[in-house]
């Protein structure tokens, strides 16, 4: 119990409290808050409620809230707490308000002038209260109404104080970086503060400054080695350290900031070469906390202008996660990995076996991550395996969120590296099939693109041959009833495109099966319209081509149907059809010209075929036009009518809500009508008529294509294969795997021809020879791409990749070496200590025991009769299971019991640690009796309540 | 960002304590709690500690029957995140002794203001245990 001394709280909260314990079920949980609800409700509006009472519905309105029920009821509640003068009140009050409220809600207006009041308060401990609250509760527009007071409290004399001030200048800053641009020389400031934990608070803030702009902060990368030199020099105060470690988590925010002002900056990075080096020696690798801090200094050095010792170092560090037992540090050096082969891509061959274990592992997550840096290091000499076990894998997940990702991941590579047409199809077949609904509707449009306008070389044979294998494996799929809509678009297209291109399939073969699509999806109006048109393309090339055309009866009565659909696109298709089904060769080849999908479509927007209607129009007294905005002055009032209701003039009050934003990227296809402006992010919608005229004469010039119905929207689309082009997945993060990825785009085709994966060595013995084949086909192959030798930081590369030899030299040794080492023992903590707690718990039920301590009448489990700590101990010592730390238990150094506690090994002399970091033990008991006295006992419904945590 | 939210769910599903570093609706974060405890209670002791979900990846580590779960962005080293988990373990094993869920359930609003000394804007901002308590203790004493 410790400092509390006695729980001070009313039996009926206990109860509350109890019951949560005890409830065995979410729906009885449920029915518990329920009542509780009424309860509340009934209670909490009653006058003269004593301010201790008032505490306590608070925290019961907190209650219901975490276990997801409404308790907007008592929100006012909670803002009337806020202006208690009793301290934990008041922050009780915050607390409760912090939980329940958004920045935006409307009882916020009520604790501004709170926050206000309590910043100038004269208790330090009040002002962190209200800077606590700051933080979550100020928006933008309540920003100026404390912006000042804050910003002196900077200056506060107690350090927490500061400390705070500047985290709420930070969330600020989140908020509304433009109120609070002329205050962030503060946080420069502030990084020089004589108390550590303000100092490692700014870090924060500077850290998301410097991601936004590196350059205004170079230099400061002095004064960011020089304070991780002196923390890693343990020149900050003991109580920062965290297993021996000086302040590990303010080592890990610098090593953040480092690596984004040395990235690409020789100057800056020389400097911290030397403080990273002297880290990575000293960390502690058998602790969770050393290799985090290793594992950031991988990132940093990954990341910062290379120097070849440390990457070797790194190298290093990367072999020791790898080959680790620990899933989590074999996780990291999987990352690590990922980062490090941008800069060098032949490190990951000394690690073929390991990362394919992982990739093996039933480990979701460690799968995962190792599909992350398959996808890293794919090239077109790997490209097949890769994207063959993506498929795998997306198809054995059910999780939608990682399928779409996986998905586009897959048609990214293929797109990218694709060996052979024949695969590229085969291989977006598979994808569509599997995830065709979650996978981007662009995609289906490049799709098309590529099959219709080839490798953009003169080679017709290649393009037709590709032509040709799409329809062929169409052919053999559409007939599959669970074909996703985007896809069937994709089929229907090329179909009418190109079925009958070849000559191998009759034109009754390809109608047919596209009345077949047309019928089985006779609810999804897209996919008809695709249909339809397909069937008019297919009959109208019959038509040119001279051939004898009859329609299908199922055609004639699709045309039929669809005539009277309820969809006007549908209809407008079908009377199109008809009416063209009465037209002559020639007009229809007009009309209907052959593949001519690319061609561009030539307007002349003054419509001189117009003009002899118009002159006689004149002539016969009409009103000549006037163009729209020339006439605004004299036809306002029927203007404002027809207008669009979002287009008043400015003057007029708006009463309709303003629309949401619409998503950037079109969601759903719509054929018939394509408006180029869906091409452009438009977020806000009012732009939009300004915006849209570029766009239109874009569209019109740039690629309209032939097809009267199927216009594609091919603009802003990644051009495929040939020439680099500009990559939308590649354009969020400008990195330099990026360039170099465009660059290995850009040659392709010669590698698809010279490369063959020449045999791995073979660095390990005893592996299957199924892994080895693996390991051969993705990280043999070198020789794909050499172009990264030449492509960026040239002047480093060279010395790199000779290091990297040197350390695949090494590699044999390390190997021995580490297997050799017994496993860091903290490594597994979670495996160990469940383990440990079982095997505990089946020998001794502590509970019993302590029953027994405290109650001897009630059980005849007691072995000792006194609540002295010496028996105590002794009695656990007994039941240990694990004697490995009881010295260490024994000992008065709190330090040494964390690093027990870490170590994770839970054993049950733990409980002896009480006499040492609790308050006092008696403490601890009294707790247990006092429970227990509610009712609560370790016996009743859920024993789980008592049992420690560290324990 | 990095911490987006900071959860102790029990074996049985139940939320403990929940902080949230992002404004999720009732609804949201009731649909997040129940799948994240889901997916951490499908996986084994050998597996890793992270486990991606949607946006986020949860760090979380079993004490007892009790998870504490951290959903970071991913910018955040999940090692260091792990480590974070058990300081805050510490830090209140050091204020309650012997620490155990009912002493979270009971005194849910400490365990909320350790939090908040240590986690502000989801930023890591305190990691002195000493620092951490001195004003609750603070405050214990004047109240």
């Amino acid at each position: 119990m410790g400092s509390q001394g006695g729980f001070g709280q009313s039996k009926e909260f206990l109860d509350l409290v109890k019951s949560i314990g005890e409830a065995r079920s979410k729906s009885e949980e449920d029915r518990i808050v329920l009542h509780e609800i009424e309860t509340l409700k009934r209670r909490i509006n009653e006058p003269d409620i004593p301010k201790r009472k008032m505490k306590e519905y608070i925290i019961r309105l907190v209650y219901i809230e975490m276990l997801g029920h409404d308790a907007s009821f008592g929100y006012i509640h909670a803002v009337k707490m806020t202006h208690d003068d009793s301290l934990l009140l008041k922050r009780t009050g915050y607390l409760a308000v912090t939980l329940f409220l958004n920045e935006d809600h409307d009882l916020i207006i009520l604790i501004v002038n709170t926050i206000q009041k309590d910043l100038k308060s004269d208790n330090f401990l009040v002002v962190c209260a209200a800077l606590n609250a700051c933080c979550k509760l100020i928006n933008e527009e309540t920003i100026p109404a404390v912006i000042q007071q804050v910003v002196e409290l900077l200056g506060h004399q107690k350090e927490a104080v500061r400390k705070k001030a500047v985290m709420a200048l930070h969330s600020f800053h989140q908020r509304s970086s433009s109120s609070v641009n002329h205050l962030i020389s503060n946080f420069r400031k502030k990084l020089s503060d004589n108390d550590p934990g303000v100092m490692g608070a700014t870090l924060c803030p500077l850290y998301d400054l410097i991601v936004i702009d590196v350059n205004p902060y170079k230099d400061l990368v002095a004064s960011f080695v020089n304070i991780l030199k002196q923390v890693a020099e343990r020149r900050l105060p003991k109580t920062y350290d965290y297993h021996q470690t000086p302040a590990p988590f303010i080592q890990i925010k610098l090593l953040k900031i480092m690596a984004l002002l040395g990235s690409g900056d020789k100057k800056s990075s020389e400097q911290m070469y030397t403080v990273i080096g002297d880290i990575m020696r000293k960390s502690d690798t058998a602790s969770n906390i050393g290799n985090a801090i290793l594992f950031e200094c991988i990132c940093c050095i990954s990341s910062i202008q290379p120097s070849p010792k440390l990457l070797e170092t790194a190298a290093d560090a990367i072999a020791k996660f790898l080959k680790s037992d620990s899933h989590n540090l074999k996780y990291m050096g999987i990352d690590a990995l990922g980062r490090l082969i941008r800069i060098n891509p032949d490190i990951a061959e000394q690690h073929q076996l390991a990362v394919i274990d992982c990739l093996e592992d039933p480990d979701d997550t460690l799968k995962r991550k190792t599909f992350e840096l398959l996808y890293k290091m794919t090239k077109s000499s790997n490209v097949e395996v890769i994207v063959d076990r993506m498929i795998d894998y997306m198809i054995s997940i059910n999780d939608s969120h990682y399928k779409t990702e996986t998905a586009s991941r897959c048609v990214e590579l293929a797109e990218q590296f694709a060996p052979s047409n024949h695969w590229f199809i085969q291989t977006m077949n598979k994808v569509f099939q599997h995830a065709g609904d979650l996978v981007n509707p662009k995609v289906a449009h490049n799709l098309m693109r590529l099959i219709a306008e080839g490798f953009g070389e003169d080679d017709d044979a290649a393009d037709s041959q590709l032509r040709s294998s799409a329809v062929e494996s169409y052919l053999k799929i559409v007939d599959d009833p669970k074909l996703p809509s985007a896809f069937l678009q994709v089929i229907c297209w090329v179909l009418g495109e190109y079925g009958t291109a070849d000559g191998k399939y009759s034109a009754s073969y390809i109608s047919g099966k596209l009345c077949d699509v047309a019928e089985a999806h006779s609810s999804d109006d897209i996919i008809r319209a695709y249909a339809v048109t397909a069937l008019m393309k297919v009959y109208c090339f019959e038509k040119a081509a001279g051939r004898k055309t009859s329609l299908l009866p199922e055609c004639q009565s699709l045309l039929e149907e669809l005539s009277a659909s309820h969809s006007s696109d549908l209809q407008q298709r079908a009377y199109e059809f008809r009416a063209i089904l009465d037209l002559d060769a020639n007009a229809v080849e007009n009309i209907m010209p052959l593949d001519a999908s690319c061609e561009d479509i030539e307007i002349d927007k003054s419509l001189p075929f117009l003009d002899n209607y118009v002159h006689k129009s004149l002539e016969q007294g009409a009103e000549p036009y006037i163009p729209e905005n020339e006439r605004s002055g004299t036809l306002n009032i029927s203007n404002i009518i027809n207008r669009n209701p979002y287009e008043h003039p400015a003057h007029s009050l708006r009463f309709e809500a303003y629309e949401v934003p619409k998503p950037v990227v079109p969601t759903k296809l719509t054929p018939a009508v394509t408006y180029p402006t869906d091409l452009v992010p438009v977020p806000e919608p009012s732009y939009q008529p300004t915006l849209s005229s570029g766009p239109i004469s874009d569209a019109g010039s740039g690629s309209g294509s032939g097809s009267t119905e199927l216009r594609l929207r091919l603009d802003g689309v990644q051009k495929k294969w040939g020439k680099p082009a500009y990559s939308s997945a590649a354009a969020s993060s400008t990195s330099t795997i990026d360039s170099q990825r465009t660059t290995d785009n850009g040659a392709t085709q010669s590698d698809n021809v010279t490369s063959k994966s020449r045999e791995p060595r073979q660095p390990h013995v005893e592996v299957s020879e199924e892994k080895q084949k693996l390991a051969a086909s993705l990280f043999g192959g070198r020789t794909a791409r050499p172009e990264r030798k030449q492509s960026g930081s040239a002047a480093g590369h060279s010395k790199v990749s000779r290091t990297t030899n040197h350390v695949e030299d090494k590699a044999q040794p390390t190997t021995v070496a580490t297997a050799v080492q017994p496993p860091p023992p903290d490594l597994l903590d979670l495996g160990e200590s469940s383990g440990a707690v079982s095997s505990y718990s089946s020998s001794v039920d502590p509970f019993k025991q302590l029953e027994g301590l405290l109650d001897l009448s009630q059980d005849g489990h007691a072995v000792t009769t006194t609540s002295t700590g010496p028996d105590l101990m002794s009695l656990y010592s007994g039941a240990s299971t694990n004697g490995q730390n009881q010295n260490q238990n024994q000992n008065l150094n709190p330090l040494i019991n964390e690093k027990d506690n870490m170590n994770g090994a839970p054993n049950p002399s733990n409980r002896t640690a009480s006499l040492t970091k609790g308050p006092s033990l008696k403490d601890a008991l009294d707790k247990d009796a006092l429970v227990r006295q509610m009712g609560v006992n370790p016996t009743s419904q859920n024993p789980n309540l008592f049992s420690d945590l560290l324990g | 960002m990095g911490i987006r939210f900071i959860l102790m769910v029990n074996k049985q599903g139940q939320t403990r304590l929940a902080q949230y570093f992002e404004y999720l609706t009732l609804e949201e974060r009731r649909t997040l709690e129940g799948e994240i405890v889901r997916k951490c209670l499908a996986r084994n002791e050998q597996q890793c500690s992270f486990v991606e979900h949607r946006t986020y990846k949860i760090v979380y580590r079993r004490y007892a029957s009790l998870f504490f779960l951290v959903g970071v962005d991913n910018e955040e080293n999940e090692l260091a995140i792990l480590e974070f988990i058990h300081l805050l373990v510490e830090t209140m094993d050091r204020h309650f002794g012997n620490v155990c869920e009912l002493d979270i359930m009971f005194h849910l609003e400490k365990a909320h203001f350790m939090l908040e000394e240590m986690v502000m804007n989801g930023c890591i901002v305190e990691t002195s245990k000493a620092n951490i308590l001195a004003p609750i203790q603070l405050m214990d004493k004047t109240s």
